[in-house]
C-alpha cells in the first residue's frame, strides 16, 4: 500500500516535471502569446492575406533576444495552418542566418525545402515566377546575418519577387538588431516594405509575477485533481513569499525576458521529487544563487596558492601602473619581493614552476596576451593583461578554502 | 534632297478608310488602315493600303516618284494626311555622272532602292497619285502589259550602287522574308499582283489584266511565265545545286550527313552568296534521325509528283485529310511550286510558291506526327527556297512555331502542338494565352478557334494590301485560301528561333524545371474597397500607365526606336535612386515598342534583360545573355566567345537586340572586361545591339569605369530624379484609379513625407497600403467613414519611419538602463566616446549603490552588456576580449538620456 502510493506519487511528480519542462524548454507553444496581441494580429493578418489572396509581403520582426519573436511567428503559423484553405496552400521555408552562411547554401536549402532538388542555382527564382503557384513563406531567422552575404543577392531576389507580380511570397525576417534596416543595401532597402513588428516587452513586475505563477501552475486537464489543487495552492503561496518576490525582482531587474526566467524555474523544478512534491522558497533561492554566480570567481576558487599569489601580484602591478600591461618577469619580481619580505608560509618556487603556473593562468584566460605576434618575443617578456576585476579577486580570496593569512594581508595591502 | 511637292492637276479626293487603329501616344497621331481616293467626277474609288507600291506626284508627270507605302497616319483633327514611305529611285533620278557606276545598261523599268537619308520619308498623303493596280488609266505608265512592272535589284545610297541588302527590305512590314538571297532581276514581267509579292527582291507592279489572279492560281500559266525567266549563271548554278541537294537528301536518309555526303553540292552552294551555309547548318542541326522514313516517303511522294507533274492524283490519300474546301486548290499549287522549283526557279510568282510550300507543309504535316519532323520539314521548307534563290518569297527561318501551329490546326489531338499561335500578338497576349493553355487544357477546342482568329488578323491585313480588287463571291474563296497562306508569310518574319523555343513549348520548361506546385485553392479576390485599394497599391501590380515619367519615357523610346529603325546599335546609361521607376519605364518602353513592332511600324527586335543582382558572378552575364539569345547553356568563357562571334559577324537574323542591364555596378570586375564587352559590342558594325544600362549613381561611369569602358558607354545619359510630392500624389491617384479609399489630405501627407525623405515610389505605396490596413482595423469605430484618414497615415508613417531605439531603451530592464547610464557617465568622465567594459562596470556598480540596488556580478554585467550589444544599442568589440572590450553607444547620448528620463517620470 505504502509503496503503491509512493509509486503513484512518483509518477505524479514525474508528470508535473514533464509538463513544466515542456513549457520551460520551449517545446510546446503557449496557447496564446502573452503581451503581444496587436503584433500577433498584425502578423496573422499579413500572412493570411498572402496565403488567401496571394498578396506578396515582407515584414521584419524585431525584438531583443528572448522576447518571443520565434514564438510569435510559430503561433501565427500554427493558427494559419489550422485554416483549412490555407493548410494545403502555403509552403513555409525556414532559413537561419547561422546555418545558411552564404547564398549558395541558402539556395540549396530553399530548393530542398521546396522539393525542387534538381534545380540548380538561380533557376529557383525563374521558377518562382509563375504567379499561379502557391504562396511561399520565407522565414529568415537571424535576418541580419543574411545582410552580410555578398551583395545581399538572396535578399534582393526574395524582396524583388515580393515586389513584382510573380509568385506570391511573404518574406519574414526575425532579428534582434534594431538597426537592421541600415544594414540593407539601398536597392534592397527600397524593395523592402518597411513593415516592422517590434516586440519590446513593457512588462511590469506585477505582470511578471503573474506570469511566473501561471508558468508554474498545472494545466486544468491535469489527471489528479487533488494533486492539482495542492500544487497550485503551493505555487500561490510561493509567489507571495517575500524572499521569493525579492529573488524574482532581482531577476526582473536584470532581464525581462522569459528565457532567463525559465532557466531559474527549471533549476527550482529539478529539486522537486517524490519526497518533496512542491517548490519551496529555498529551492528558488538556491536556484537564483546558481544563476547569479560569478563564473570567474568560481574559477579562482580552484586555483593553487601559487597561482593565486601570481594573481595578487598582478593586481598590485595593475594598481601601480594603472592598468598598463605587464609581463611574466614583472609578476615574478613582485612575487619574489613578497616572498622575501612578508611570506612566512610559502616556500620559494623555482622560476620554471612559476612560469608553468603563469601559463596555466593564461590557459584559463584569466590573463590575456596583448601582443598579437607571440612568436617573436620570449615568453617571459610577453605583455599581459589581467581579465579580473579587483572585486572578483577579493571575493574569491574571502571564500578560498584555507587561504594563508599573509597572502590575504598581502592582497589587501596597498602597493604590495 | 528637296521635299517632294504636290501639284494637283486633277482634283482628287482623299479619305481615310477604316477606323483609326492605333493611337500613337508618342506622336499624338492616329494610324489608319487604308486611304480611299477618288478622282473628282469619277465613280471609281481606289484604296491604298500600307505595303503597296505607290506613285507619288512629282515634277515629272511622266515618271512620278515611286515609293513603297509603309504606313498612314494623321493628326487628331484628321486634317492632315501623312504617309510614311520607302523611296525608290528611277535611273533618271540618279545624278548623271553617277549613272556610269551601274556598269551596264539599265532596264527601262528598273528602279533602285533608295538608301540615302537625305530624303524625307514622310509625305503628304494627298500627293499620292495612286497605286498602279487600281487606276491603270491614271498611271502614267505608257506601255501596258508587261512593261508595267518595275524591278529592284540594286540599292542606291547616293554614292554607289550596291547589291540590295535583303535586310533593307526587312523593315518593310509584315511578310518580308528574313533571308532573301540576291534579288533577282527577271527580265520579263511576272503576272503577280498577289499579296505576297511584297517580297523584297522583286517588286512587281501588276498589270491591270484581270486574269492575273486566275493565273496566279493556275499551274500552267505560271509555269509558262516562269519558263521565260532569264537568270545569271551563278544563280542557275546554285539553283541546280540546291535541287541536287534536296534530291540527295531524299535519297540518303541521313540528315546530318547530308552535307557531308554531297560535298560537291556544298561547294557549289558556297557559290551562292548570303547565308546559304548557315542555312545548311541550321538544317543539319534541326534534322532528326528518327523521323527519317516517314519524311522520306513524303518527300519522295512530293518529289515524284513534281517530276511527273501529275496533279493531285498521287496525293489523293492525303488530300482526303484536307478538310477545307480549298484543300484541292492548294494541292495543285503545291505541285506546281515543286515542279517549278525544278524547271525555272526564278520566274514563278511569289504567291504560288508560298501557297505551294504551305501545301507541302500541310501534306507532310498530316503524315508526320512528331514535332522533330516538323523541325526538319520547316527547315527543309525554309532552306530550299533560299537555295533556289527564291529569296524573294522566302519563308522565314525554320519556324518551328508555325509548324507546330499548323500541326495543331490539322491534328488537334496532339497536345504538344497546343502552342501559342502568333508572335505578333503583344507579349501580354501571348503570356496570357500560355497561361490559358496551361491551365485550361480541357478547353483546347475553344482555344483553337481563338488561335485561328488571331492568326487571321495579320493575314487579312496582308490580304487587303494586295487583293483589294477581288470583289466577287468566287474570289472570296481564293482570298480565304490566300489568307491562310498569307498568314504564314505574314507571321513568319516575327519568328525568331530562340523566342520560338520558349514560346512553342510552353509546357516544356514546366516539366524540365520543377516548379513550385500551384495553389490548390484559387486566390481570393479582394472584397471591400480597402482591399481593392490595397491590391492596386501593391508595387507588383502593373499600372495602366506610368505617370510622371513622360519625358523620360519619350527619350528612351526615341532612342531605342531610332536604333531599331536604323538597325544600328548604341548604349544608354540611366541612373536614379531606387524606386524612381527606371526599370518600370524601360519595360513600358519595350512594351510599347513590341506593340509597335506587332503593328509593323518598326522592325521586330529582341528584348533581353539581365540583372547584376541576380547573378552570382559578373561573368555569368555572358551565360545569361547567350542563354536568352540562343537558348544555349555554356560556361562563361565559352559564352563570351560565342557572343563575341555573334556580335562581330552579321547576325543570322537581321534584327536588333535590345539588352537591358539592370544594376550595372555589380558587373564591375577588376579588369572590367564584362562592362567593356557590353559596351563594345554595340559599336560593332553588324551587332545591331542596343544596350540600356541602369544603376543608381549618376557618376558611375566616372567613378568606377576605366577610360576605355567609359568612353564606349558614351554620353547618352539620363537621370531619373526622385519623385516630387506632386508626382507621388499623381502616382497614387492614378493607381487608385477612382477607387475612393483615401482622403485627399492623407494622400498629400504621404507624398510630402516620402518626397522629403527619399522620393521612393515604392515607399509611398507601402505606406499607403499599411494605412489601409490600419484603417481597416480601426474601422470598428462608428465615427470612421471607411476612408483612410490623416490619423491612419500618421500611424503608418510613425511605424515605418520612427526610430525604435527610444522605445527599446524604455522597455529595457532596470540593469540595462543602469548600464547605459553608466556608459554615459564613463564617457563624460573620460571625455571620450569609448570606454572598456571594465571602466563602465565600475561606474555601473557605483550607480547601483546610489540607486539602492544590489550590485550585480561581473558575469551578469557582461550578460547585460551583451544584450544591449545584440540590440545594437551599444557597439561592442568581440566578446573574447572579455572585460577589456570597448563599448560605444550606437544612439546619441541625448536620446538615451531622454528615453531614461521618460521612463523615470
Amino acid at each position: 500500500m505504502c509503496t503503491l502510493s509512493r509509486q503513484r506519487k512518483g509518477s505524479i511528480h514525474e508528470l508535473v516535471q514533464m509538463i513544466l519542462r515542456e513549457r520551460f524548454c520551449h517545446q510546446r507553444l503557449p496557447e496564446k502569446p502573452v503581451g503581444m496581441e496587436s503584433q500577433h494580429k498584425h502578423l496573422l493578418e499579413l500572412l493570411r492575406r498572402t496565403a488567401v489572396h496571394g498578396e506578396s509581403n515582407s515584414v521584419l520582426i524585431v525584438g531583443p533576444r528572448g522576447s518571443g519573436k520565434t514564438m510569435l511567428l510559430n503561433c501565427v503559423l500554427r493558427e494559419l495552418l489550422e485554416v483549412k484553405d490555407v493548410n494545403k496552400n502555403v509552403l513555409p521555408v525556414h532559413l537561419n542566418g547561422l546555418l545558411q552562411t552564404d547564398d549558395r547554401i541558402a539556395l540549396k536549402e530553399i530548393t530542398r525545402q521546396l522539393n525542387l532538388e534538381n534545380v540548380v542555382g538561380d533557376k529557383v527564382f525563374v521558377s518562382v515566377k509563375e504567379s499561379s503557384s502557391r504562396p511561399v513563406l520565407f522565414i529568415l531567422d537571424e535576418f541580419d546575418l543574411f545582410a552580410h552575404h555578398k551583395n545581399q543577392t538572396l535578399l534582393y531576389n526574395l524582396l524583388d519577387v515580393s515586389q513584382s507580380a510573380q509568385a506570391p511570397v511573404a518574406v519574414i525576417g526575425l532579428t534582434c538588431r534594431l538597426d537592421v534596416l541600415e544594414l540593407l543595401e539601398k536597392r534592397v532597402k527600397s524593395r523592402f516594405s518597411h513593415r516592422q513588428i517590434h516586440l519590446l516587452s513593457s512588462l511590469s513586475f506585477i505582470q511578471y509575477l503573474d506570469n511566473v505563477r501561471s508558468q508554474l501552475s498545472l494545466p486544468q486537464d491535469f489527471p489528479d485533481t487533488k494533486f492539482y489543487d495542492e500544487w497550485n495552492d503551493s505555487i500561490k503561496t510561493l509567489c507571495e513569499d517575500q524572499s521569493v518576490v525579492d529573488v524574482l525582482q532581482r531577476h526582473y531587474n536584470s532581464s525581462k525576458d522569459f528565457r532567463s526566467l525559465h532557466l531559474l524555474l527549471m533549476l527550482a523544478l529539478s529539486r522537486v521529487s517524490a519526497s518533496k512534491p512542491a517548490i519551496k522558497p529555498t529551492d528558488l533561492l538556491e536556484a537564483s544563487r546558481v544563476c547569479m554566480v560569478d563564473s570567474k570567481a568560481n574559477i579562482l576558487h580552484g586555483l593553487s596558492i601559487l597561482e593565486l599569489c601570481l594573481i595578487i601580484a598582478m593586481k598590485h602591478l595593475n594598481d601601480i601602473y594603472e592598468g598598463e600591461p605587464f609581463n611574466f618577469q614583472m609578476v615574478h619580481n613582485e612575487f619574489k619581493k613578497f616572498l622575501q619580505r612578508k611570506s612566512h608560509s610559502i616556500h620559494n618556487f623555482d622560476k620554471p614552476v612559476v612560469m608553468k603556473a603563469f601559463e596555466h593562468l593564461q590557459q584559463l584566460e584569466l590573463i590575456k596576451s596583448m601582443d598579437s605576434s607571440t612568436a617573436k618575443i620570449q615568453k617571459e617578456y610577453q605583455l599581459m593583461k589581467l581579465l579580473l576585476d579587483h572585486s572578483q579577486i577579493m571575493e574569491a580570496l574571502q571564500k578560498y578554502p584555507q587561504c594563508p593569512t599573509d597572502v590575504k594581508q598581502w592582497a589587501m595591502s596597498a602597493f604590495g | 534632297m528637296v521635299r517632294y511637292f504636290t501639284r494637283l492637276r486633277v482634283r482628287r479626293i482623299y479619305k481615310w478608310g477604316g477606323r483609326p487603329y492605333i493611337f500613337d501616344r508618342k506622336l499624338k497621331s492616329y494610324g489608319f488602315e487604308y486611304l480611299n481616293m477618288s478622282v473628282e467626277g469619277q465613280e471609281a474609288v481606289t484604296t491604298v493600303t500600307p505595303g503597296q507600291y505607290i506613285l507619288i506626284e512629282g515634277n515629272d508627270d511622266e515618271y512620278p516618284f515611286v515609293a513603297k507605302l509603309l504606313k498612314f497616319f494623321g493628326d487628331e483633327s484628321h486634317k492632315q494626311k501623312k504617309a510614311l514611305v520607302q523611296w525608290f529611285l528611277r535611273l533618271s533620278e540618279v545624278p548623271q555622272n553617277k549613272k556610269l557606276l551601274l556598269g551596264r545598261s539599265p532596264h527601262p523599268q528598273e528602279i533602285f532602292y533608295y538608301l540615302g537619308r537625305a530624303c524625307d520619308n514622310e509625305i503628304n498623303a494627298e500627293s499620292i497619285l495612286g497605286t498602279v493596280q487600281h487606276v491603270p488609266e491614271d498611271t502614267p505608265f505608257p506601255e501596258p502589259g508587261t512593261k508595267d512592272t518595275l524591278y529592284v535589284k540594286l540599292s542606291w545610297d547616293t554614292k554607289a550602287f550596291n547589291v540590295l541588302d535583303p535586310v533593307l527590305m526587312q523593315d518593310t512590314p509584315a511578310s518580308t522574308p528574313p533571308k532573301p538571297a540576291l534579288p533577282l532581276f527577271p527580265p520579263c514581267a511576272s503576272p503577280t499582283a498577289t499579296p505576297v509579292s511584297r517580297g523584297p527582291v522583286r517588286r512587281a507592279l501588276p498589270t491591270p489584266d484581270p486574269t492575273v489572279m486566275r493565273r496566279a492560281g493556275s499551274v500552267s500559266d505560271t509555269r509558262a511565265t516562269m519558263s521565260a525567266g532569264k537568270r545569271s549563271t551563278l544563280e542557275a548554278e546554285s539553283i541546280h545545286s540546291a535541287s541536287k541537294l534536296s534530291a540527295s537528301k531524299i535519297l540518303s536518309a541521313k540528315r546530318r550527313g547530308s552535307a557531308a555526303d554531297t560535298p560537291g553540292v556544298r561547294k557549289k552552294l558556297q557559290l551562292s552568296p548570303g547565308k546559304k551555309m548557315t542555312r545548311a547548318d541550321v538544317l543539319c542541326e534541326l534534322l532528326d534521325e528518327e523521323m527519317e522514313s516517314e519524311k522520306v516517303i513524303s518527300l519522295k511522294l512530293s518529289s515524284s509528283v513534281s517530276h511527273s507533274l501529275q496533279h493531285g492524283c498521287s496525293l489523293s490519300p492525303m488530300r482526303s485529310v484536307c478538310k477545307t474546301p480549298n484543300g484541292q486548290r492548294r494541292f495543285p499549287w503545291k505541285l506546281s511550286s515543286i515542279s517549278l522549283d525544278r524547271l525555272s526557279p526564278t520566274g514563278y510568282t511569289l504567291s504560288i510558291l508560298d501557297s505551294g510550300t504551305t501545301g507541302i507543309d500541310r501534306v507532310i504535316t498530316l503524315q508526320i506526327e512528331c514535332l522533330d519532323s516538323y523541325a526538319f520539314l520547316s527547315s527543309q521548307r525554309a532552306t530550299t527556297p533560299s537555295r533556289r534563290k527564291e529569296s524573294a518569297m522566302a519563308i522565314r527561318e525554320p519556324a518551328l512555331g508555325v509548324l507546330a501551329e499548323e500541326d495543331s490546326e490539322d491534328s488537334p489531338m496532339q497536345p504538344i502542338a497546343l502552342t501559342p499561335r502568333s508572335k505578333r500578338k503583344s507579349a501580354q497576349l501571348v503570356s496570357l494565352r500560355i497561361r490559358k493553355q496551361l491551365n485550361l487544357l480541357d478547353n483546347t477546342q475553344k482555344l483553337f478557334s481563338d488561335g485561328d482568329d488571331d492568326c487571321f488578323v495579320p493575314s487579312m491585313k496582308a490580304l487587303q494590301s494586295s487583293t483589294d480588287e477581288e470583289k466577287s463571291e468566287e474570289e472570296t474563296v481564293v482570298r480565304k485560301t490566300r489568307g491562310r497562306n498569307g498568314k504564314t508569310s505574314a507571321r513568319t518574319p516575327c519568328k525568331t528561333p530562340s523566342k520560338k523555343v520558349c514560346m512553342v513549348t510552353p509546357s516544356t520548361p514546366r516539366h524540365a524545371t520543377p516548379s513550385i506546385p500551384s495553389r490548390t485553392v484559387p486566390a481570393r479576390q479582394p472584397g471591400n474597397i480597402l482591399d481593392e485599394a490595397r491590391a492596386r497599391l501593391h508595387v507588383s501590380s502593373v499600372p495602366e500607365s506610368l505617370p510622371c515619367r513622360e519625358q523620360e519615357f519619350q527619350d528612351i523610346y526615341n532612342f531605342v526606336e531610332s536604333k531599331v529603325m536604323d538597325g544600328t546599335g548604341g548604349c544608354m546609361y540611366i541612373s536614379g535612386v531606387p524606386g524612381t521607376g527606371k526599370t518600370a519605364t524601360i519595360h513600358e518602353v519595350i512594351r510599347c515598342l513590341q506593340h509597335a513592332s506587332d503593328m509593323d511600324e518598326i522592325p521586330t527586335f529582341r528584348f533581353i534583360e539581365i540583372n547584376g543582382m541576380k547573378m552570382t558572378d559578373p561573368h555569368q552575364a555572358y551565360v545569361q545573355i547567350l542563354q536568352k539569345l540562343t537558348d544555349q547553356k555554356v560556361t562563361a568563357d565559352h559564352a563570351a566567345a560565342l557572343l563575341e562571334k555573334r556580335f562581330s559577324n552579321p547576325a543570322p537574323k537581321k534584327e536588333t537586340t535590345v539588352l537591358l542591364v539592370d544594376e550595372l555596378d555589380l558587373l564591375w570586375t577588376r579588369k572590367q572586361n564584362v562592362m567593356y564587352n557590353l559596351f563594345d559590342w554595340p559599336t560593332r558594325r553588324h551587332a545591331r545591339l542596343v544596350v540600356l544600362t541602369i544603376a543608381n549613381t549618376m557618376d558611375l561611369p566616372e567613378r568606377i569605369m576605366i577610360n576605355r569602358v567609359a568612353s564606349r558607354l558614351g554620353l547618352t545619359r539620363m537621370s531619373f530624379q526622385p519623385y516630387s510630392f506632386k508626382q507621388l500624389q499623381q502616382i497614387i491617384t492614378s493607381r487608385l484609379n477612382k477607387v475612393k479609399a483615401f482622403e485627399e489630405d492623407a494622400l498629400q501627407l504621404v507624398s510630402r513625407k516620402v518626397a522629403a525623405l527619399s522620393g521612393d515610389a515604392r515607399r509611398c505605396l507601402d505606406i499607403c497600403r499599411r494605412a489601409t490596413e490600419i484603417c481597416e482595423h480601426s474601422a470598428s469605430h462608428p465615427s470612421s467613414t471607411g476612408l483612410v484618414r490623416m490619423s491612419h497615415v500618421m500611424e503608418a508613417l510613425d511605424e515605418m519611419f520612427s526610430s525604435s531605439y527610444i522605445t527599446a531603451i524604455g522597455c529595457a530592464s532596470l540593469q540595462e538602463q543602469l548600464f547605459l547610464r553608466a556608459v554615459i557617465a564613463e564617457f563624460r568622465r573620460l571625455g571620450l566616446e569609448e570606454a572598456t567594459f571594465q571602466q563602465v562596470f565600475v561606474q555601473h556598480r557605483a550607480l547601483s549603490r546610489v540607486e539602492g540596488l544590489q550590485p550585480i556580478s561581473v558575469s551578469e554585467g557582461l550578460a547585460v552588456c551583451q544584450r544591449l550589444g545584440a540590440c545594437r544599442l551599444l557597439l561592442l568589440e568581440a566578446s573574447r576580449l572579455d572585460m577589456l572590450q570597448r563599448v560605444r553607444l550606437n544612439v546619441s547620448q541625448d536620446d538615451v538620456l531622454y528615453a531614461l528620463k521618460a521612463v523615470r517620470d
